[in-house]
């Protein structure tokens, strides 16, 4: 009798049909491919929507054309509803921060790059991995079907703090249905979150490459495996959060909503719950969220900048025991966001300490990406101007946050537009800036062909002025008491405010606008683009050991053997001033 | 700062080919994801259960629920059926190679897992039933929601092992030749994770129902 | 490229800190006992967050400006000290800033929180909802009535679900839709949700508390100055939340009592 025998097991052909080669794919960077997609598909929305919102602020009478064709009842004949704009603001978060900032530096570069620089053939369990690409594309219908169902879109926020989110239509248009394919959408995506985290941390743990030591793995499978342990168990603990709320949406039980609410005038029938309950464990989740966008970026952007600086950061170790402190801060420090929410005062000052305390690790890198560029010979590329945007941005985001993080002075700020500043800097712009260095760096590997660098850094200019012209005056109309979520300033106290928000939608019109250079770049590069050679950028990690694009089998029949770190830059080596992880070269003297 | 210099050497025997590391890479890759899944499981039903805490700690219709009696029965089906699986373990591990002899040994052990499941899963479905008759629905009130949710939420996860279960049967019924000692064995973990989940949550229900 | 980037970076730096430093955008002034503590909280974190934000951007822009294609060669360097002085520099600097904020920060937020209301303060219940404010006073007998939210009924005015047929103490209740109170008299807000959650944010007393639906909150404060403050929702309740304000009207003491007696006798 016989077992199956190792060449049975893993019998890996290559797949021949068009379904399986670009549709149902098991491949994890054809997998990564369609959550770049993914995300593009929801940046492109969820920056339209930003758009219509500052439209409104500024312009709340004049009318947007082909509007109404979308929404009836909430831009009627084209002219946005304050009623509306909750549903757009609603929408824009939630597309933005599952959507977009997960999917795409975690996702999207995590599913295509992580088995290759650890020089595996694919992720530890590919059906897995496909589930995880179609149950996010089905959270992302889900939400988007509730622009077009009668009630519209939901308005309660991303956060969609109980009990307006768990009553029901009594509540208002859009808490109806609305609500309940919001939460569905939330909980199947944390599903596939699940499934994808999952095969991250089984791949990184057991498919690394002979040679591929942990402290041998580059910066930014470092930073995809710290996210993906943190989004394990951030996401394990959103989707019981998102059952209960459906449950008490659907089936009448009472988890977060108490007894005696009067809403349209109808005594609800509901008894006991706790709305801070849904707080705690939004939040729970929502603070890990904010490092499972930005520890992703981080990494692309280390390991961007070596390339471009042509030597190693001052210590990556460092970088590396930072991040995962991080990881582990991030749980600490929830309650937060939650100072003037009704908390115990005591819980606020003790949330109070680990959040300032988690600027120390953030700091040390910030100061570790300074201190390596002393002495370096850069190369501006564009996906250096993104790496080094990423720094000012994060620095920018990042001191504002010394304010929120003390709960006197978020008493004053809360709910104001420097806590809007703070997190669209150092969450928002910051992760995507990685994004874009990602995808200027790796484009030629995954496409096989160059994205265009004049154009590139066109974009990078045009971006990298325009947010500051959106987000630095956020932080103003924040001092100055401007309250978020409200649609239409009237009153006399918004009047002298209303010049820096006009200044701001133009830059926001401006800025969204140049991204379509980096649309057209995506798209003509793709089909037109200059070839792209098998390591362009002079890289060390493994990625750049293999042809562009990779085989579907990413090393051919052979398994890559690694002898140093991914840091061998500034060197002498037989090819210049680096050495590829996979080369024998033997350090002399040093 | 002096840069270290890099001499090329022979090129010998640096790319191995396909052999058996990668099996056993894969193989420690679905033991860790299993484990993973675990901690992942443990996290949800943490969650489950300190909600469990905040909503029972600032409520005034926090009441008494009597458990359906059958649930313990239940829990022994469930154990009986980890011993079970624990027998079919053993008799892999007592074979390098499994001969058809005890392979008819696993198979018997397996189905009686099988057999086990479902009467559990039965046997849940019957609780709710008794629950039911006495008035006690989803949303009568907090301890009835949190019943239906937790027996619901183990259930579902319990699937999971079933169909595990099955594939393996599948993997010793189909041929000899597809047996995989890792899906089996990483099954088989899951298999009693399930069961210590279930005799925790039995735990918190009887304590905080 | 490296220069431009430099020379652009440095500009967005001093464009971004000058509105800051000209004191462009400040919050209103300050009518509350407590909110100098605040304010005072607010301008030193202003001042070590600046200094951090300028340093690191001049910092980058230098280290660009002078690193980039450089023409000696390909011969890169290290900073001396290496990692360990930015893991120290990051202790300290951060360290002692965090500890700093920390320990001072408590200080506000105990004048906030951490006081006991005096005895004699002014009642006041404040209930949010759908989208209003309403306030209530508890009548010469000093006393609310209870609340019973079947009752509520906003046709006919019972904005809390008060009972006068049957309770004695509702009788006298004083319900208005601005909140009035006494200047320098220490009031005593006790917050109810009627519906789903709120908030209640006067930027003038540097005060912002949410309403939480089944869990009553109470928050103390004393105002300064007479006049007409906005009284603002700030957590998203629905619809008609950009709609959602009231006004606090601080008056003097005899003001106050005008005031009061006039709604008494409406009721």
């Amino acid at each position: 009798m016989q077992e199956a025998s190792p060449a049975q097991v893993h019998v890996h052909t290559p797949p021949t049909s068009f379904l399986r080669k670009h549709v149902f794919s098991l491949d994890h960077k054809v997998i990564g491919l369609q959550y770049y997609g993914l995300a593009l598909a929801a940046v492109t929305l969820g920056m339209v929507l930003s758009w219509l919102m500052r439209f409104h602020l500024v312009w709340p009478t004049v009318a947007v054309p082909g509007l109404s064709l979308i929404s009836k009842v909430g831009a009627p004949g084209g002219i946005i509803t304050p009623e509306y704009y909750l549903s757009l603001l609603t929408m824009h978060g939630t597309l933005m921060v599952f959507f977009v900032l997960t999917n795409a530096p975690f996702a999207a570069f995590g599913n295509y790059f992580l088995p290759i620089q650890i020089g595996a053939e694919d992720m530890a369990f590919p059906r897995f991995n496909m589930m995880s690409f179609w149950t996010t594309l089905a959270a992302f219908l889900v939400l988007i079907t509730a622009f077009f169902i009668p009630d519209g879109p939901p308005i309660s926020g991303w956060t969609a703090y109980a009990p307006l989110s768990a009553i029901g239509s009594d509540a208002g248009p859009g808490l109806g249905w609305g609500q309940t394919l919001w939460a569905i959408s939330i909980a199947l995506f944390c599903a596939g979150s699940l499934l994808g985290a999952l095969n991250f941390i089984s791949t990184t743990l057991d498919l690394r490459a002979k040679g591929m030591t942990f402290m041998r793995m580059p910066i930014c499978t470092w930073a995809w495996f710290i996210t993906s342990c943190i989004a394990l168990l951030a996401f394990a603990v959103l989707l019981p959060a998102c059952l209960l709320l459906i449950l008490d949406r659907t089936a009448g039980t009472s988890f977060f909503i108490p007894s005696g609410l009067v809403v349209s005038d109808r005594l609800q029938p509901h008894a006991g719950g706790s709305p801070l309950l849904w707080q705690h464990l939004f939040w729970f989740f929502g603070h890990p969220e904010v490092y499972i966008a930005i520890l992703p970026s981080m990494g692309i952007v280390s390991h961007v900048l070596m390339a471009s600086m042509r030597k190693p950061l001052l210590s990556a170790k460092v970088i590396i025991y930072s991040m995962l402190s991080i990881g582990f801060l991030s749980w600490m420090v929830w309650g937060h966001h939650m100072f003037v929410s009704g908390m115990n005062p005591f819980s606020s000052l003790v949330f109070s300490f680990p959040t300032l305390t988690i600027t120390i690790p953030a700091t040390i890198m910030t100061l570790i990406w300074l201190g390596s560029l002393y002495g370096a010979n850069i190369r501006m590329t564009a996906a250096s101007l993104f790496a080094l945007g990423f720094i000012s941005m994060f620095v920018s985001g990042g001191v504002s946050g010394f304010f929120l993080a003390q709960p006197s002075i978020d008493i004053y700020l809360h709910a104001t537009y420097f806590v809007v500043g703070h997190f669209h800097m150092v969450m928002g712009v910051a992760s995507i800036f990685g994004v874009f260095a990602g995808t200027y760096f790796w484009f030629g590997k995954m496409t096989g062909r160059m994205l265009n660098e004049t154009l590139g850094k066109v974009h990078f200019w045009i971006t990298f002025i325009g947010t500051y012209c959106i987000f630095m005056p956020f932080h103003y109309l924040g001092l100055v008491g401007n309250i978020r979520r409200y649609s239409t300033f009237v009153d006399d106290f918004m009047g002298p405010l209303m010049p820096l928000h006009k200044f701001i939608t133009i830059a926001a019109l401006i800025t969204g606008a140049g991204q379509l250079i980096f649309l057209f770049n995506l798209f003509h590069s793709r089909f037109w683009g200059k070839p792209a050679a098998q390591n362009p950028w002079e890289g060390t990690s493994l990625e750049w050991s293999i042809p562009s694009p990779p085989p579907w089998n990413n090393f051919g029949d052979v398994h890559p053997v690694v002898y140093h770190d991914s840091y061998q830059y500034g060197v002498k080596g037989s090819k210049g001033d680096y050495v590829m992880q996979d080369s024998p070269e033997q350090a002399v003297g040093g | 700062m002096s840069s270290t210099t890099y001499t090329p050497v022979a090129v010998a025997q640096v790319r191995t080919s396909v052999n058996v590391t990668a099996r056993s890479a894969a193989d420690g890759a679905s033991r860790s994801g299993v484990w993973v899944a675990i901690f992942a499981i443990t996290m949800s039903f943490a969650a489950f259960t300190s909600a469990l805490f905040v909503r029972e700690g600032g409520s005034v219709d926090w009441t008494h629920l009597v458990l359906p009696p059958i649930l313990y029965a239940n829990t022994m089906v469930l154990l009986l059926g980890s011993v079970t699986l624990w027998m079919a373990s053993r008799t892999v591990n007592a074979h390098a190679l499994l001969d058809s002899h005890a392979v008819k040994t696993v198979m018997g052990w397996l189905m009686a897992t099988l057999v086990l499941g479902l009467l559990f899963i039965g046997g849940q479905y019957e609780a709710w039933l008794q629950l039911a008759a006495q008035g006690l629905f989803l949303a009568t009130n907090p301890n009835s929601s949190f019943f239906y949710v937790f027996t619901g939420m183990h259930i579902l996860h319990l699937l999971g092992g079933i169909a595990a279960l099955v594939y393996v049967i599948g993997q010793v019924f189909g041929s000899h030749t597809t047996f995989r000692r890792a899906a089996f064995h990483n099954t088989a973990i899951y298999w009693h994770f399930m069961g210590v989940l279930w005799l925790y949550l039995l735990f918190v229900l009887r304590t905080k129902l | 490229m490296g220069k431009f980037f430099a020379v652009i970076l440095v500009i967005i730096a001093i464009a971004s800190a000058y509105p800051i430093i000209a004191h462009k955008y400040v919050q209103p002034e300050d009518i509350s006992t407590h909110g100098h503590a605040i304010d005072e909280q607010l301008s030193d974190t202003m001042a070590e967050s600046g200094f951090a934000f300028l340093g690191a951007q001049f910092v980058l822009a230098f280290f660009v400006w002078k690193f980039t294609a450089r023409k000696d060669g390909t011969k890169v360097s290290h900073l001396p000290g290496g990692a360990k002085v930015m893991v120290v520099a990051a202790f300290i600097l951060v360290g002692t800033e965090v500890l700093a904020l920390g320990v001072f920060g408590q200080k506000a937020w105990a004048s906030v929180y951490f006081t006991a209301p005096k005895p004699d303060d002014l009642q006041v219940q404040v209930q949010a909802g759908q989208f209003a404010f309403y306030f209530r006073y508890p009548g010469p007998d000093g006393k609310f009535g209870p609340l019973h939210p079947d009752k509520i009924d906003e046709g006919n005015s019972n904005f809390f679900g008060l009972d006068p047929a049957n309770d004695v103490e509702a009788r006298d209740d004083v319900v208005a839709a601005e909140l009035a109170v006494p200047v320098n008299r220490e009031v005593h807000l006790m917050m109810h949700a009627k519906d789903v959650g709120h908030s209640f944010y006067v930027r003038e007393l540097r005060l912002q508390q949410d309403f939480v639906p089944g869990l009553d909150l109470s928050l103390h404060f004393t105002a300064t100055k007479p006049g007409k403050y906005e009284i603002l929702c700030t957590q998203l309740c629905g619809l008609g939340h950009y709609n959602m304000k009231a006004y606090l009207d601080v008056m003097t003491q005899e003001d106050f009592e005008k005031w009061m007696k006039d709604k008494i006798s409406e009721q």
